[in-house]
């Protein structure tokens, strides 16, 4: 199966072997060698304060980690899996309950051994945020990236997920 | 919609905050836990696989550690403040040292650095085995007032 967007095959794929962001229901709806999208629908699960049914900044982490690491795959030539260093988050409004949010991400410098990614998180309006972030990751090298995952991702094995 | 209020003033009257914690769903969805040793609070996030982001090592979601830490925070904000309402997270940052394994429990203490009136500091450690070995360290600020 030859993709009409390798970026977002790869994104999806990644995204799609993280258990946790399968349970939360994560799905990448845009990607490119530049920036990605991915949405997460409003889930009464993902509620941190029961009194104003607002998600927990827990989720907005786990969303904006993920968009960050699924775009460090997409900014380097060979797959590379790099742990996060660190994440520095803005929670700059309140979600709006009821509502998906957005996960807006670009890798802005790729270096020899560090990535340097940010997030934006919104609702529709990439200019009325909810929350911002940078994240920094660490290049172990494609040599070090597990095979079976790096196939996953890429899409060579013939069992992955459609 | 009262009721997490109600929820929140019996455990401030009561010191009990298990039902707290059982009131909010993202809690119950990862799974946290505390012991409460006089004004000392070990959290407590239990291994559980739907927690898992990396299956190769396997390693919990950088994002469940985080969100682990923060509702850590906020609930040691509440436990020792007795904040009327769930303190709002204001900024987070989240250094991660170590991989933090699947399979295994993993902890949190926090520590309050400074206290105003509307803001609140605070430093968090998060570790599974031996409690020198972090797996990462948070620092955060949290709106007291509503």
């Amino acid at each position: 199966m030859s993709e009409s967007n390798p970026y977002l095959g790869r994104a999806q794929r990644f995204v799609g072997l993280l258990k946790h962001c399968q349970v939360l229901g994560m799905q990448v709806i845009e990607a490119s060698e530049q920036n990605l999208t991915i949405e997460l629908p409003y889930n009464e699960q993902h509620v941190g304060n029961p009194s104003t049914g607002v998600i927990h900044g827990g989720v907005l982490t786990t969303l904006m980690d993920t968009a960050c690491g699924t775009m460090v795959i997409n900014a380097l030539p060979e797959f590379e899996l790099c742990p996060t260093l660190d994440l520095r988050v803005d929670y700059v409004r309140a979600a709006e309950p009821g509502k998906s949010i957005f996960a807006f991400a670009e890798a802005y410098r790729v270096s020899r051994h560090v990535v340097f990614t940010r997030c934006t998180v919104h609702q529709g309006d990439v200019n009325e945020p909810v929350a911002n972030c940078v994240g920094t990751f660490m290049r172990i090298g494609s040599h070090l990236s597990p095979p079976d995952f790096k196939q996953a991702v890429l899409g060579l094995q013939g069992t992955q997920g459609e | 919609m009262s009721t997490f209020e109600t929820i929140l003033q019996t455990a401030h009257e009561q010191g009990d905050y298990k039902p707290v914690v059982d009131a909010i769903p993202y809690a119950k969805l990862i799974g946290i836990d505390f012991q409460r040793f006089g004004n000392d609070v070990i959290f407590k996030l239990p291994d559980n696989p739907n927690n898992i982001g990396n299956p190769i090592l396997p390693a919990v979601h950088g994002g469940v550690v985080g969100g682990f830490m923060e509702m850590s925070a906020a609930l040691h904000l509440l436990m020792m403040l007795d904040t009327p309402a769930m303190p709002k997270i204001v900024d987070f940052s989240l250094d991660y040292l170590r991989a933090v394994r699947g399979g295994r429990d993993t902890f949190a203490e926090c520590q309050v650095i400074r206290q105003g009136s509307r803001v609140a500091n605070v430093i968090i450690n998060a570790w599974q085995t031996k409690r020198e070995e972090a797996v990462a360290t948070a620092r955060a600020h949290f709106l007291l007032a509503p």
